[in-house]
């Protein structure tokens, strides 16, 4: 059943229709040889890879220009405790993440769990909501004088709750908004799991803990690992979290650096700091990951799965799920609506709510198109023309969203400024700089659509009298439609709530939706701040219900019986 | 030839404080700040020195800054630090009376400060929206910052402006002790702020060390008192287990609820939060006496870009925030302190000059590395 094969897909992000990770039977290098890349493909590939590249090139002349000092900042004791603290933050979030996902994907994939599509989708939503919003409802919620002490107060006469200053409440508030990201990319992996596997395993005897512990569990490292990786990547790059938390890791350190001495330089060693540690994140990920794949080898056609019957254990079961939700969504918006009836005569007006709403939508929308556009070439390198050099060129990808907002969009103010200065703070250079902080999700779910679209239908395209190229585009990319509906569905939220490129790289008097949060919870008006955010949460919420509805379908639905019978 | 011709042009400045100034500043101050003329001329000299900029009408000594001459030409591109609630409804003020258009950014002081810097001469920006001093300071020291006239630097307290004539304040905050006036007299307030790590205070204060307001009165401590007596005041501080809040409106609320008798913030957070709720809190704000450093006035500041495209604009629009219509606005809306002679406060605060405010210099308030070093190691942070 389980062969040998190389590497799935890094990112398997959102629920794709259709089956999960099916992988090919043989290293492609040995069934295919030594096919070249048409020109079309791996000239924009490389320029993407090159545009990623910039912050890179604009950190290290910065951090170059510091002499000496920078080994000083580089070599104090500090550094060493937010080097600690990054890494202790990543690996409880992306383990804490993994512990909450993967029950609640199994459950809503294997189980007869009541309402399991809805669970489905509102395990995903927290991926709306932006973190600093988030991390400010749960100090709201559940500081030492939150709301939450404030209704034991009565009962319970306590008179204060422990603080979750520091770690706790950056862990707690990051391992919440941050889940969906593992329990997307094992629920997309569980949907595609054959269940032949499963059956052997019970008709040998084994009971569910153990078929699934023995069985499934092994199955789902790769994806587990995938999800897990973004959930650690975001961690790092996040400071809205941290900074609101008070929680000292190398984002902060890098914002401190800017916003304390003005010494760019410093602040520019200390995020290649940070870039060091993504790459050993991808580098861990990838070992994690291993070099086996789980997927079907034989022909015949995977069957849907029947569902296990939970019986008693449907109520602790959904009592998981509720908590589930209502730490990660409903106290969130239980927040934001109470500020917002606590102070409803303030506000801004109906008018410069709808043009937020417009600048909002317009610059999500043409950034989650240019980035499907753009990750396209890298994907198609990566999956169809596989090697190392193509295989480094997908990773490099990663490393943008690795960084702090603020590296990326002063990097870009450098270039803007002083070489493109006709494009500098327009709509379109604000657009390439959100590609390059979002192209992983993107490249991330259309290598996973590519990678079921089976290569014989492109030779077969071929044989026809189609190009390659004509092969690809006739072919794979209709094939490859919804890989690249989910990553255009990512990074369409994730811009949405993007703050720190959006400030200083939009066109002047460009107020979005998150650019309103922020004035407004910057003078301190909390109730101000919940209409644009509740508006945001809604707006951004659309694409994930749609996507989740779609993946949910496609569970039900038994997969098309070619796609597995021709990877043979 | 610039030493010479300004101080001829700026008795006050003592020649200790140009050394962060670059030879492009002093050419531009020795132009412009010549004795004896209007703001007009003033400007009309900045206006002449920027290659691409036409000479403007306003170079005849007319009356200061009239508003139809300076606002022909294109928009006036702000970047402000500045929160939009707070400084939005001035620059919209300001665009009517001078005819400026204004079009603003907003953002951190301190990552616009870095966007500028990034910028270079390329920069669009012309006038600098800064929330506090340091900001402003540290441009300053790069030498990115116009010389402003010297009539309009006259019009503050010299405490308020920079010793280079490069930036000035438009609006003064003050620190102070919040405190509930139904659980506390204010005898029973101490008389500085270094007293307040007395074992009588214990768990009693509340605090926010993450406040940009806060780090600024530490940094002024730290030149005050020195760094060995702050980082012990820090020390006695947290043993006496501070209650510490996310910023200064969650004190004042706290003060307000009785949860705790007293808390270190700004001074117009009182009024902004009854202005909100809409009712009187049992709150009062003590002002140390004596020239305690607890009781720093801090500004929020404006400046010129050098190289800018509209230098005139900016200069037009900066005047207006210094005249007594908008000095008046600062003071009644924002309940910050009116920087402009002649203006008082809103009713309830304490008149400025009455603030002993310790002596020091604002740009020297650029120092918040070192505080930030400080309140880490001490674990306040």
């Amino acid at each position: 059943m389980a062969t040998t094969g190389s590497q799935p897909s890094p990112t398997d992000l959102l629920p794709l229709s259709g089956r999960g990770t099916l992988g090919v039977g043989f290293p492609a290098r040995w069934r295919r040889g030594r096919r070249l890349p048409p020109f079309v493909i791996w000239a924009p590939a490389l320029i993407v890879v090159l545009l990623m590249a910039m912050p890179l090139v604009y950190l290290v002349l910065r951090a170059s220009e510091a002499g000496s000092d920078v080994w000083r900042l580089v070599f104090r004791e500090r550094t060493a405790t937010v080097f600690r603290n990054t890494a202790w933050l990543a690996a409880t979030v992306a383990t804490a993440s993994a512990i909450i996902a993967v029950p609640l994907a199994w459950l809503t994939t294997r189980t007869d769990l009541p309402l399991r599509r809805f669970w489905a989708t509102v395990a995903t939503l927290p991926l709306v909501i932006p973190s600093y919003v988030g991390a400010l409802t749960i100090i709201a919620a559940l500081g030492p004088r939150g709301l939450v002490q404030e209704s034991l107060a009565g009962p319970l006469g306590i008179e204060r709750l422990p603080s979750i200053y520091g770690f706790p409440g950056a862990w707690l508030t990051l391992t919440l908004f941050t889940f969906p990201y593992v329990f997307l990319s094992v629920r997309t992996a569980l949907v595609g799991l054959d269940p032949a596997l499963e059956e052997a395993s019970r008709c040998l005897g084994r009971g569910s803990w153990r078929t699934f512990f023995g069985c499934v569990l092994p199955q789902l490292r790769p994806a587990i690992a995938t999800g897990a990786l973004l959930s650690a990547l975001y961690t790092i790059s996040d400071f809205g979290v941290v900074t609101l938390l008070r929680y000292d890791v190398f984002t902060r350190a890098v914002y401190v650096q800017y916003r304390s001495s003005f010494d760019r330089s410093l602040a520019a060693a200390l995020a290649l700091l940070l870039v060091l540690f993504a790459i050993v994140l991808l580098l861990a990920e990838a070992a994690i990951r291993g070099r086996s794949v789980y997927h079907r080898s034989g022909a015949g056609t995977a069957r849907r799965q029947r569902a296990i019957h939970l019986g008693r254990w449907r109520w602790p079961a959904l009592a998981f799920c509720g908590a589930v939700l209502a730490l990660s969504l409903l106290l969130p918006l239980a927040v934001l609506l109470y500020w917002l009836a606590r102070g409803l005569s303030g506000g801004a007006g109906a008018d410069r709510l709808w043009s937020s709403i417009s600048h909002s939508i317009t610059a999500g929308g043409l950034a989650a198109l240019a980035a499907a556009i753009a990750a396209l070439p890298v994907a198609v390198l990566a999956v169809r023309f596989r090697g190392r050099l193509s295989a480094a060129m997908e990773r490099a990808t990663y490393l943008g969203y690795a960084l702090p907002g603020i590296v990326i969009a002063l990097a870009f103010v450098f270039v803007g400024a002083n070489y493109l200065t006709p494009l500098y703070q327009t709509l379109g250079l604000l657009i390439v700089a959100y590609v390059v902080r979002f192209l992983p999700q993107a490249v991330g779910a259309e290598r996973l659509s590519l990678l079921q679209v089976s290569p014989r239908l492109e030779e077969a395209a071929r044989t026809l009298g189609r190009s390659s190229l004509g092969a690809i585009v006739a072919v794979t990319l209709p094939l490859a439609r919804p890989g690249m509906l989910a990553g255009a569905a990512l990074v369409f939220l994730t811009v949405m709530k993007e703050l720190p490129i959006t400030l200083l790289l939009s066109p002047i008097g460009f107020d979005t939706l998150a650019t309103d949060i922020w004035s407004a919870t910057g003078s301190g008006s909390f109730a101000e701040a919940a209409v644009p955010a509740l508006t945001l949460i809604a707006i951004s919420a659309l694409p994930t219900v749609l996507a989740s509805v779609r993946g949910g379908r496609s569970i039900d639905r038994p997969a098309l019986p070619s796609a597995p019978a021709m990877r043979q | 030839m610039s030493g010479a011709g300004r101080h001829e042009n700026r008795p006050t400045s003592s020649a200790a404080r140009t050394d962060g100034l670059t030879r492009r500043t002093l050419v531009r101050r020795a132009t412009a700040g010549s004795a004896g003329v209007g703001l007009a001329l003033a400007a009309g000299r900045l206006a002449a020195q920027t290659p691409e900029a036409t000479p403007s009408p306003a170079t005849d000594a007319s009356p200061a800054a009239s508003p139809a001459m300076l606002g022909a030409s294109g928009e006036l591109v702000t970047y402000s630090g500045r929160n939009e609630e707070l400084i939005g409804p001035a620059i919209e003020m300001c665009q009517q009376t001078t005819g400026v258009t204004a079009e603003v950014r907003y953002g951190q002081t301190a990552e616009l400060a870095a966007t500028i810097l990034e910028e270079g001469d390329n920069s669009p920006a012309s006038l600098y929206i800064a929330q506090d001093a340091g900001a402003l300071g540290q441009l300053a020291q790069e030498g990115r910052l116009a010389a402003l006239p010297d009539d309009l630097l006259d019009r503050v307290d010299e405490r308020f402006r920079s010793p280079d004539g490069v930036w000035i304040g438009v609006a003064g905050r003050a620190r102070v002790l919040v405190y509930n006036t139904e659980l506390l007299q204010s005898s029973d307030l101490p008389q500085s702020v270094l007293d307040l790590t007395d074992p009588s205070w214990a768990g009693r204060v509340g605090w926010a060390p993450e406040n940009g307001s806060f780090q600024s009165f530490i940094t002024a401590m730290r030149q005050v008192s020195g760094e060995d007596e702050t980082r012990a005041w820090l020390e006695e501080m947290l043993a006496n287990e501070p209650v510490v809040f996310e910023g200064n409106g969650p004190i004042v609320r706290a003060v307000a609820a009785g949860e705790i008798p007293v808390g270190l913030v700004n001074h117009y957070y009182k009024y902004e939060i009854q202005a909100e709720e809409g009712r009187e809190l049992p709150v009062e704000n003590h002002f140390f006496p004596n020239g305690d450093v607890g009781s720093l006035v801090n500004v929020a500041g404006a400046a010129i870009l050098a190289d800018s495209p509209d230098q005139e604009q900016a200069l037009a629009m900066i005047d207006c925030f210094l005249t007594a219509d908008l000095q008046r606005y600062f003071a009644e809306t924002t309940f910050e302190y009116p920087l402009l002679d002649g203006v008082p406060p809103a009713a309830e605060l304490l008149p400025l000059d009455e603030i002993a405010s310790p002596d020091l210099d604002l740009s020297n308030l650029a120092d918040l590395q070192g505080t930030l070093e400080l309140l880490t190691e001490v674990g306040a942070l």
